[in-house]
């Protein structure tokens, strides 16, 4: 009796919170849906006519019809924010991974701290910041006296800085969830800080940094601001490092406020462009994921 | 989220447009006026008390679209209706005069409207070409739909698809910063906007266009060529309270907020 009687509130409080935790992940799901619909609703009058083919067939954007017709090309505006953000990962990449097992492995612990906490704020910064920065220091530094400095190369830079601290961070948070009898036995093999995150630590802690990275893949294809402010935003397909170009989320940026009717209508089409190619990313990177946790598959788990 | 925020942001204009219209008022359109629109606003709500005035800024083709379809009371246009626009009252506030600016260190001071026109469609792309130090032109453009651009292309007889943009911006204060990190640009803003920031040290210099300085003066007497009205945009049937601001906003009392903006008021009221 008296176990029963311990048992039947639980069980009365498990299934109310059994109830909040389902509405709260249904909610969170049917969020998605919600938008996917919102955006498809506003972009139906351009999925209509000119239709979503012509998004990739129309050779430049030119979605005000000023007499001669419109053009809805979204291919050039596509490969710049995957040119910007390659950019970009090229450059942030080497250097968080660098600085996170530095900070995790390497650095003595109050130097790490402070490291942290440096990192940490360069993450709190507003992008619109970032952008400013870029804008009135890098760009002139790139441009020089004939050239506007605005293109690629500007954008790059700019979204790497903003990249860094979610690698570092989550490089660092990675490596410090390595089981430290591994490292002890490392070190008990005599393996020096460098050897033993080289060797045991890093390939231990793969899948974190892996994740890590495709979170600042995921913000680079999203980051608006920042970028708007430094890329020139001609359409026009990547060049040189110095050219500049359009990103998806830009262009959004860009016309929004002023769109109206068939253009408005034409930038939620740009947009379910966007959403498609994020949604790829997250299937790419749940492939790639996986695939790398089954062949570390001794370590893997201890590295989330 | 969105959808939801969206949702929650029309109740009030779905239920209570028309109720609360006596009490609310709300201007949307263009960004050049609304600074100008929310100052007269805070003097509105002190001679009135009881009143709240909404200002929202989006340019000048949200304005219209805003005040035709009832979202808004006013709407906030930095250009002269179109055509297709004619159901709708404009009433000018104010002029703004489009200038054409270059890096302060060019020592190029004026160009003709045919050399803007050469420039902008690629045909001239060295300084040298107009007076000034050798060098390439880096031509700083405007995003479709933006009421500058609008003003631009209708003066010089461009088609939008035509220019050669080394750079493109969004808001005037994008191409200012542009212009002024860059010796070889060219741009086009609101004489207002470049005036201030003139003002405040940034390194730009406003160009004479076809000999006529870019000054209130000129815009105000309407000789310089590149101005365009600032209007607040009215339905057929508009509110007591919409009424009432727009004669607040036309009085004479009002042209220090006007020339605080760097805007040039009506020349009959000067």
């Amino acid at each position: 009796m008296r176990t029963s009687l311990a048992i039947a509130p639980r069980t009365r409080q498990d299934r109310a919170l059994g109830v909040v935790l389902r509405s709260s992940a249904l909610l969170a799901a049917s969020l998605i849906f919600l938008v996917l619909l919102f955006v498809v609703f506003e972009a139906r009058g351009a999925l209509a006519t000119p239709g979503f083919g012509a998004f990739f067939t129309d050779p430049s954007w030119h979605p005000v019809d000023d007499g001669t017709g419109s053009e809805y090309g979204v291919l050039p505006m596509l490969a710049a924010t995957l040119a910007t953000t390659f950019g970009a990962l090229l450059i942030a990449t080497p250097l968080g991974i660098g600085a996170g097992v530095f900070n995790a492995l390497v650095a003595p612990a109050p130097f790490a701290l402070l490291h942290r906490s440096l990192v940490e704020i360069l993450a709190g910064i507003p992008s619109v910041v970032y952008g400013l920065w870029g804008l009135v220091v890098l760009v002139p530094w790139i441009g020089g006296v004939s050239h506007s400095g605005q293109g690629l190369l500007a954008a790059s830079i700019v979204l790497s800085l903003m990249l860094l601290p979610t690698i570092t961070l989550s490089t660092e948070a990675a490596l410090l969830a390595v089981p430290k009898e591994q490292l002890q036995a490392a070190a008990a093999l005599g393996l020096g800080p460098i050897a033993r995150a080289r060797l045991v630590a890093v390939p231990a802690a793969r899948r974190g940094i892996v994740a890590g990275l495709v979170l600042a893949t995921g913000r680079a294809v999203g980051e608006t601001m920042a970028v708007l402010m430094v890329a020139g935003n001609v359409v026009a397909w990547p060049r040189g490092l110095r050219d500049p170009l359009r990103t998806l989320t830009g262009n959004i940026a860009l016309e929004m406020g002023y769109a109206t009717e068939s253009h408005r209508s034409a930038l939620f089409v740009v947009g379910l462009v966007l959403m498609l190619c994020v949604a790829l990313l997250v299937i790419l990177a749940g492939l790639f994921g996986s695939g790398k946790n089954h062949s570390v598959s001794a370590s893997g788990s201890a590295g989330r | 989220m969105k959808l939801i925020f969206a949702l929650l942001a029309m109740l009030p204009l779905a239920c209570g447009g028309q109720a609360s219209a006596g009490r609310v008022l709300t201007l949307t359109g263009s960004s050049t006026i609304a600074p100008l629109a929310a100052e007269m606003g805070l003097r509105f709500e002190a001679v009135n008390p009881g009143s709240r005035v909404d200002v929202q800024s989006g340019g000048s083709s949200r304005g219209i679209a805003d005040v035709r379809a009832g979202h808004a009371d006013i709407g906030m246009a930095s250009r002269a209706l179109a055509a297709s626009e004619e159901d709708l009252t404009p009433v000018t506030i104010a002029r703004d005069g489009v200038a054409l600016i270059v890096h302060a260190d060019n020592v190029v001071t004026e160009l003709t409207s045919e050399q803007v026109r050469r420039i902008y469609l690629g045909e001239a792309s060295d300084w040298s070409e107009f007076g000034g130090t050798s060098g390439p032109i880096t031509v700083v453009n405007k995003a479709e739909g933006r009421a500058t651009l609008t003003v631009f292309l209708e003066h010089f007889g461009l088609d939008s698809r035509a220019i050669q943009a080394d750079v493109i911006a969004g808001e005037n204060e994008q191409a200012i910063k542009t212009v002024a990190g860059t010796p070889g640009a060219i741009g086009y803003v609101s004489i207002g906007t470049a005036m201030v920031d003139r003002e405040a040290g940034v390194t730009i210099k406003l160009l004479a266009l076809d000999g006529v300085q870019a000054t209130h003066q000129n815009v105000s007497s309407g000789a310089y060529p590149l101005s365009r009205p600032l209007n607040l945009v009215l339905t057929t049937s508009p509110s007591p309270l919409a009424l009432e601001f727009i004669e607040f906003a036309r009085a004479p009392e009002q042209n220090d907020l006007i020339l605080r903006e760097s805007f040039v008021p009506m020349a009959e009221k000067l």
